[in-house]
């Protein structure tokens, strides 16, 4: 699933194409001229510290936070689900609190997990803007917050899905979950064939980010494949 | 938006900037204070029009609506942003310069 490397490829990123006159790629972030915005944030930031309502030790300490987050999370509370059924029922019934049993910190939010069947198969998208179980996956891909995606997405999710290289047999229904600013959701993907003897732990590197928001599906890590694990 | 037609869903990705990953931490630390919501940032979104999803980025559209918010609460005033961003102007031309790293 190349998508699932976008996150690390800058070759569409056209800001950034420019040589500097010594024939070096201009680094990301800091050679870049500054824009209009950029200076909008730095002056909010500034004018914020100064009146006391954060600091900079606060806001560097946030982006920590969200950097710490990543799909890794979502993927232990996946694995654990496939592994023990009695989590697995107390995440369907409520995906924020069997999270916070695994010591994920969701906040206030509803999470609700979504279960993929064998005749069912789940979507999620945020249609108004980018909500997204950040908690538990990390910020949103770029993707994710597209026009295309968001539009699309309920109207013809299996064309959006055939994007992302998931074809499912017509007899599958698919079902689109629409997130909110508090009601958050996450798919339960369906656990492989052939990975009964795979542990907790082997088993959380299938799965992948996009098979948790639907737009994919679990896979065997690089080097691995079902018959051989 | 949910249901227009649209074209192919873009897959490329970039790694989020500094000043992206600031405007975030701003947003959760100021709703967290309690001086807008999430809602108060949707609604200022959604003021912009139709114009501003195809001309600016996601984070450019989240700093406007956060400073759109702070404004209306009275955190500054916009005659204090506007002074602040042209000393920033004047310190460098790039972020890492005017933001002082």
């Amino acid at each position: 699933m190349p998508h699932d490397h976008h996150d690390h490829d800058h070759s569409h990123d056209h800001s950034h194409d420019a040589l500097s006159p010594s024939g070096h790629p201009y680094r990301q972030d800091n050679d870049a001229p500054l824009t209009y915005w950029q200076r909008m944030e730095i002056a909010v930031r500034e004018l914020l510290i100064e009146k006391g309502v954060t600091t900079a030790a606060e806001v560097a300490a946030q982006i920590d936070l969200m950097d710490s987050r990543s799909p890794a999370n979502g993927a232990a509370v996946i694995a654990r689900a496939w592994t023990d059924p009695a989590f697995k029922s107390r995440l369907l019934d409520d995906a924020a609190e069997a999270s916070r049993e695994m010591g994920f910190d969701i906040g206030p939010l509803h999470l609700i997990a979504v279960e993929n069947t064998a005749d069912t198969h789940n979507l999620i998208v945020c249609t108004l803007c980018s909500c997204y179980p950040r908690n538990l996956l990390g910020l949103p891909p770029d993707w994710y917050k597209t026009r295309a995606y968001r539009s699309r997405a309920v109207r013809e999710p299996r064309a959006v899905l055939s994007e992302f290289g998931v074809a499912l047999p017509d007899h599958v229904s698919v079902r689109v979950h629409d997130s909110t600013a508090d009601m958050r959701y996450i798919v339960l993907p369906a656990r492989p064939a052939g990975t009964d003897d795979l542990s907790e732990t082997e088993l959380a590197a299938w799965i992948t980010r996009d098979s948790m928001i639907g737009t994919g599906l679990p896979r065997a890590p690089d080097g691995l494949s079902a018959t051989k694990a | 938006m949910g249901g227009d037609q649209a074209g192919p869903v873009p897959m490329e990705g970039h790694d989020f900037a500094l000043w992206e990953k600031r405007v975030d931490a701003l947003m959760v630390l100021c709703s967290s204070k309690g001086h807008f919501t999430v809602d108060g940032l949707r609604r200022a979104l959604e003021d912009m029009g139709e114009a501003a999803f195809e001309q600016h980025s996601y984070y450019e559209r989240w700093i406007a609506a956060i400073n759109q918010n702070l404004v209306e609460d009275g955190v500054y005033t916009l005659e204090e942003l506007a002074t602040r961003m042209e000393e920033v102007a004047q310190r460098g031309t790039t972020y890492a310069e005017a933001a002082h790293g």
